[in-house]
Formats: C-alpha cells, structure tokens, sequence
C-alpha cells in the first residue's frame, strides 16, 4: 500500500530524510495508536513551564469526578441522544440552494452546512486558531558528526482559524505540507515556528503531560485503515483504550460504552471480541472513527480517511463522518487530496501548495470562483465522469513537477509552474490577502474563472 | 438477445478476444474464482476500461492475459486471442515472445515495479535487447529517445538516473517508456494514474492518450476511477465478483446504464460537475469475498431492487445478455423495466 502523503519528504529522499520520515510515523503511531503522549520519550522541558494554571485544574477536575458531565457542557453517554446536536431541520431546506456569489455569502455557507446545523458556522466562536505556523524537518548528513546541511520545509507559515462545528478543507498534491500540518494540529509533531490555540488556549509547545487533556479533545483518524489498527488487540480494546488510558470511569463500564460507539458507527456491539484481520476495509475505517469518537472530542483532524477505500464505501464512510458531526457537533479539519470528495464535506477549503496556503475560501466561492492560477490547474485536472463533457473541457496542464521543499524558489512557490508569471512573482512573494469577502488568495495576478 | 458466449467474435476486426475467461486460484482456504466467466474485445486504436472495486478481479485479468501466473496453483480456463493467436493454450515461451513485443503493462505501483538497483536507462534497455537483437548502445539510444517521447526533461543526462532520482510522475512516465519500447500493439495500464497527483495524472493520460494515436494500439485501462474512465475511454467493462455486470460503449455505461450496480457506482462518487448533494448514496454492504460468492446473482445482497425479481436472483446466475446493440448487461430485471427505473428513478440521482 503506497501512502502518497509522506509527511516532508516529496520526490527524491535522502538516506536520512527518509530515516527522520520513518521515526516520525512510528512515534506517530506509537503515540495516538495509544491514544496517549505519556510515552513519548523526547521531554520537552521548555513546555513544561508554560503548562497553564487552567490545564492543571481542569485534569484534577477530571480525576475527580469520573462522570465526564461535570467537567465538560456535553453527555458522556454515546447514544444517538440529539439532546446536545444542532437542529437538524432547517439544514436540509438549506442546502439546495444554487446562489452564489461573494455577496451572497449567508446562502453560501448555509449550503455548506450540509446537514451540520442549521445556524451558521461563521457565527460561532473560534475553536483554533493558527497564527504563522512552521515545522522545517533538518537534513543532516554524516553518521557519527553529524551536520546540518538545510531544513526540507514542509509547512512553512500558514494562518487560518476554525470556528466551532465547521469543516475545513485541506487539499493540495502530495509533498504540499498537508498531513505534517494535520500532525501540528494534534501535536503529534511539534511546531519549529509559530502558534496553535485550541479553545483560547496556547498548545504550540506543551509537554506531553500538559497536552494529555486535550488529548481527549482532539483527535484524529488516520488514512490507512490497515495500519493504524493493532491487529493483536481486538476491538473492545482498540476502541476501549482511550478510556482506559485516560482513566475515564463511564456510567456503564467501558465495555458498555465501547458497544455503543460500536453501533454508533455502524458496527454491531458482538464485534467487541473481534479482531481488526476479520473487518474489511471500510468496516476498519470505522473502527478508527470510534475510537477516534470515544472521549467526545470537539476537533477530529481527518488525514486522508476515505482515499484507501473503494468508492461505494467511501460514500458510506463520509455519510458517517458527516452523521457524527451533527449529532456531536463536532469540528473537522479534513485533509484530502480529491477535490470532488473535500468539496461534498467541508464549508472552508484552504488549498495547500509547497507549505504555504494559495487560497482560502469558503467552499462555493473556491470552487466556483477559484482565483489563483494553482487551484484552475487543480480543479481543470480532475476528471469528470461525463465523456461528452470531458472531451469539451478546457484543460490546464501545469509542466514539470512540484519542486523540492528543501529548496522551494523564491518568492511566489508556484511561479516556475506558473503560465502568468511575470517579473515580480520571482522577486516579491504575495501575501495571503483577503480580497473579496472571506476569499484569501496569495497571488499578485489574481483572476477568476469559471471550469466547473 | 444473443448470449455472448456463443457468438464468434465480438467483432470481425478485434485485436484482443477474450472468451469465457476463468481464472481460479487454489489456496488453503478454498477456491478463489478470482475471474469466472469473462468476455471482452479490444479493436486496434481502441481503449477498454476495466472498472471496478478492489478484489473485483480486474488486475487478476490482465495478468491472465499476460500470462503472468503461477502455473501450479492457478487454474485458466477459457480462450483469449491477441492478433489471432490462442493465448490460454499456448506454451509459456511462445507467451514469452509476444510479452514486452506484442503486448505489454504499465504497473500501478511505479516505484516497486522499478528495481532500484539499476539505472532506468538499464531497465529500458533490458526489455529493449530481450525482443530485438541490438549493441547496447543502440538500445540506449533508442533509450534515450523514449524518455524524450514520455516528456523527460535532458533524457541523455537523466537515462543514467536511478529511480529514486525520479519522481512519482517521472517513474510513471519511465514505466511507459519502457512498456513503449518495442512498440507494443496492446498496451495493458493497470491504475496506471492512482499513486499520482491529479495534476501530474491529467499529464500521464495525455501522454497515453497521444501515444496511442501515434502507434494506434489497443489499450485496456484497469481503474476505479470513473472520471478517469470518462476521460479516456471507447468501452467499458464494469466488472463484480469476477464477472462483467455490464459492457458496453463509454456512452452507454455513463449515459443509459441499466445494471443495479453500475448505477450504484455513479450515485456514490462524488462529482465536481454536480450540484453538492446533501448526501450521497452509497451501495450498501461489503463487495463478496471472491471464496464465497453468494449464489445466484453475485451482487444480489446488496442490490436495491433485488425484491423486483421474485428470488430467481438468489439461486440464479443472470447471463450477460445483448439489450441494445453493443451494450451487454447481466441482469434479472426485464429490460424494460431497468429503463424505466433508471430514467424515473435513478437518473435524477446522478
């Protein structure tokens, strides 16, 4: 199985690129497979003394009292209650809306909020916010003295902030920073440069103790649903160790509650004794989704989730995700590199090229209203499964490949791909402007135009 | 209505003929009909999608017909005439001859199908010299020559690269090379675009799509990718459980599908050219293990309109069957009654 997003290492790799690369995922997994950061063993002393006053009370609190309630506004209890879901009726009324149009923008959003809640997004409060964020991988060379010899940057400065509930795209080709910066989000890796605050709360540089509450917070499902999934262990305690490793008592037991996540997925609570090698593909994504589920978390970082299954099951595995999202209201970064996929699912869409975000907007406007030249090459390279109108398509073919992050050309990233070039794009980098309403596009040539 | 089986040739000017093709494996847990019964034809300049989920039997068939099986445990069945000459049959050095000259493959994987141990102007050049009694350096200046077809930037400097050189697009368009080099007539493309980036895709089709003007070979494409399908090809097979569902012209399948599962399959992509759906209909269930397919019609389980058929679906395997001239579906329903629900029922879901 071939994972195009390998985090950081694009195209040609290095010897100890590609050691750093293979540390880094088995850290990865060694980490949220266990849902748990007490093992990691890099000791982070400087985050230790930013641990905040507020993050100390909240986990006393949390030992306290094992009824999660006390702690947090929502019911530990996994059953289909909408007693804290969004009004689910006025969505679907919403969502045929054909208005477009940056003016427009409460019918916009209103259709991206696919069955999310009725009330708009936009309104709600902030649930993270990314100011500058950086991670640069070092390359070393040399065995016993080792050298620094560049930094392969794979994200290098974006800013973008997620309100409560929404879903916000990532798309862009492999190499582009998309999954290292899901990984930030976690804080499965931490950030070289740069901000995170999740819920008014800066989390840029916490120690592994200091993160373990918002571990509970956020969490993430993986891409592969074969090797995120121990195959010694079976389900119940798959899906059952966030409890345990969190020491969460719920008000049934944890086998109770794990069946009911069970069925909350779609599973059959007598999968409990089963063991991962016995589900298929998608049946295994969804034993992810509830583990992923299992501590009622707000934020979920999405890293690839359905581009290793089948198309009919993907269709079932995104009418989960976006199930679970209204009934939990729950916030979703949704990384992915099919644009037909991220255009169904989310209400924002940041596209990703070289480490750096080109275009952000909400989802109508960049699909229908895409202005940077990056996102027409994009959107005109996917395939429509309509012959006549492929054969009509107008078509933009970007030369060559995307280059090295290790050595990305100067100012604007895209311009040697890029048919608009001019003189300034090599020597003046464009600033991530917002020029028309919630429309943010890094480009000195901005134009519309219409491929869709 | 003709059965398929029983007709000569599909057409009188087919390049590839495939008859009835069975291809079952013999492992520990039982028989695995990993191909059971499939027919279909390829004319020169033409392309054939394969279409279907994983474990569908699609990559199983082109093997099949390269004949890149494991002789001891694999048992075939069934006729497949490339150019006239019986395939199945024939002894694995005459099989040898034709693979790489006659016939040849684009993996889907291009960096394990690559030996990283060589240079790519070596791996081109092996397939070069195995058909073609040339010096080396003939074979690298044909070499060198492909790269520059497949639209390698200094093909003379980069013929010495080794392929971790090269990137995901670049091996691919290595991988073509090296399939083009002795000017194969059936070119087979196994996903040859889904380890790729879309935009470094959209360039390999357009690449596959020009060269097969340039030599006029037939091509099957294996995907999943009905987008991809759309884009390049004549016919389509969709393929389930080992078997074809349906066949037909590209405009049949997209635009008057009449098979249940085809009609799953384009409800449950997501479009760029559709309005955003509320929610998308997916197809419900697991595919069948190809160890145990039900009986019956195979996608009988999962199919929305199988009380339609009065349970001759469950013990009764529908043959594929001629409903419009060239369109072939294997279904119980009563064609009529597929056109009504595809025009009443389906159409609008699409």
């Amino acid at each position: 199985m071939s994972t195009p997003q390998e985090p950081g290492t694009p195209g040609k790799k290095t010897a100890a690129r590609k050691t750093t690369a293979a540390g880094k995922t088995t850290a990865a997994r060694k980490t949220t497979g266990a849902q748990s950061t007490a093992k990691t063993t890099t000791a982070r002393k400087t985050a230790v003394a930013r641990k905040t006053a507020t993050t100390t009370v909240r986990k006393t609190a949390a030992k306290a009292a094992p009824a999660k309630t006390t702690t947090r506004p929502r019911t530990a209890r996994v059953s289909a209650s909408s007693g804290d879901a969004p009004a689910n009726g006025s969505a679907g009324a919403a969502t045929t809306t054909t208005t477009t149009g940056v003016a427009d923008g409460g019918t916009g959003t209103a259709a991206a909020a696919h069955g999310g809640g009725g009330t708009d997004v936009r309104d709600r409060e902030a649930i993270l916010e990314v100011t500058d964020l950086q991670k640069y991988f070092p390359v070393t060379r040399g065995i016993i003295i080792r050298s620094k010899v560049g930094d392969v940057k794979a994200v290098d400065g974006l800013t973008f902030s997620l309100q409560k509930g929404e879903t916000l795209g990532l798309v862009g080709e492999s190499g582009c920073g998309k999954s290292t910066t899901g990984r930030l989000l976690v804080r499965l890796l931490e950030p070289t440069g740069g901000r995170v605050k999740f819920e008014g709360k800066d989390i840029t540089h916490l120690s592994p103790s200091g993160l373990r509450p918002y571990r509970r917070d956020i969490q993430m499902i993986f891409q592969d649903p074969y090797s995120s999934l121990n195959p010694r262990h079976t389900i119940g305690t798959i899906v059952g160790a966030p409890f345990r490793i969190q020491g969460i008592q719920t008000d049934k037991g944890i086998k109770r509650s794990v069946q009911e996540l069970l069925e909350l997925v779609g599973l059959s609570p007598e999968h409990y004794n089963r063991y991962p090698h016995e589900f298929s593909g998608g049946q295994r994504q969804r034993i992810g989704i509830a583990r992923a589920l299992a501590l009622r978390p707000k934020l979920i970082i999405c890293d690839e989730p359905v581009s290793a299954l089948d198309v009919s099951i993907q269709a079932q595995v995104i009418n989960l995700l976006q199930d679970v999202q209204s009934e939990l209201d729950l916030t979703y970064v949704f990384i992915a590199h099919d644009l037909s996929v991220v255009r169904h699912i989310s209400n924002r869409v940041a596209v990703m090229y070289l480490g750096k975000i080109v275009e952000l907007a909400d989802n109508v406007d960049l699909y229908e209203h895409p202005l940077h030249p990056y996102t027409h090459a994009l959107l005109s390279a996917v395939p429509i499964p309509d012959p006549d109108r492929e054969k009509t398509r107008e078509r933009i073919l970007l030369q060559g490949d995307v280059p090295s992050p290790l050595n990305p050309p100067p100012a604007c990233r895209f311009h040697t791909r890029c048919w608009k070039a001019q003189e300034i794009c090599k020597t003046v980098e464009p600033p991530l402007l917002e020029i028309a309403p919630r429309h943010e596009v890094a480009c000195h040539f901005p134009e519309e135009r219409v491929l869709l | 209505m003709t059965d398929i089986h029983e007709r000569p040739a599909l057409s009188p000017t087919a390049f590839l003929d495939v008859r009835d093709l069975r291809i079952h494996f013999a492992t520990d847990d039982g028989l695995v009909r990993a191909v059971d019964g499939l027919s279909f034809s390829v004319e020169r300049g033409k392309s054939l999608a394969i279409v279907g989920e994983s474990g569908s039997g699609k990559s199983v068939t082109s093997l099949g017909i390269l004949g890149l099986y494991n002789k001891r445990n694999a048992r075939v069945s069934g006729e497949i005439y490339l150019d006239g000459q019986e395939l199945v049959n024939a002894s694995p050095d005459a099989v040898r001859a034709l693979r790489g000259k006659k016939m040849s493959m684009i993996f889907q994987d291009p960096l394990s199908s690559l030996h990283p141990y060589y240079t790519i102007g070596w791996q081109i050049e092996e397939a070069y010299r195995v058909h073609n009694n040339v010096s080396r350096q003939e074979a690298r200046t044909r070499a060198i020559e492909l790269l520059k077809r497949v639209g390698i930037p200094q093909p003379d400097k980069r013929v010495d690269d080794y392929p971790h050189q090269f990137s995901g697009g670049m091996r691919q368009r290595a991988m073509i090379a090296m399939s083009l080099s002795c000017n194969p007539e059936l070119l087979i493309a196994d996903e040859p675009t889904t380890a790729l980036d879309v935009t470094v895709q959209a360039q390999i089709l357009d690449l596959m799509k020009d060269l097969q003007e340039e030599y006029n070979s037939a091509i099957i494409l294996i995907t999943h990718d009905l987008g991809v399908v759309a884009e390049v090809a004549d016919d389509v097979v969709v393929m389930y459980a080992g078997r074809a569902m349906e066949y037909g012209t590209a405009g049949d399948i997209f635009y008057s599908p009449e098979h249940p599962y085809t009609w799953g399959l384009l409800a449950s992509v997501t479009r760029l050219d559709r309005e955003r759906s509320e929610r998308l209909q997916p197809i419900p269930g697991n595919p069948p293990s190809l160890i145990n397919v039900p009986p019956g019609c195979p996608f009988h389980r999962r199919c929305r309109y199988e009380a339609l058929n009065g349970g001759v679906q469950r013990v009764e395997r529908p043959d594929l069957e001629e409903s419009s001239p060239g369109h072939y579906v294997a279904c119980h329903l009563p064609v009529e009654e597929r056109r009504r629900i595809f025009r009443d029922e389906v159409a609008t879901l699409l």
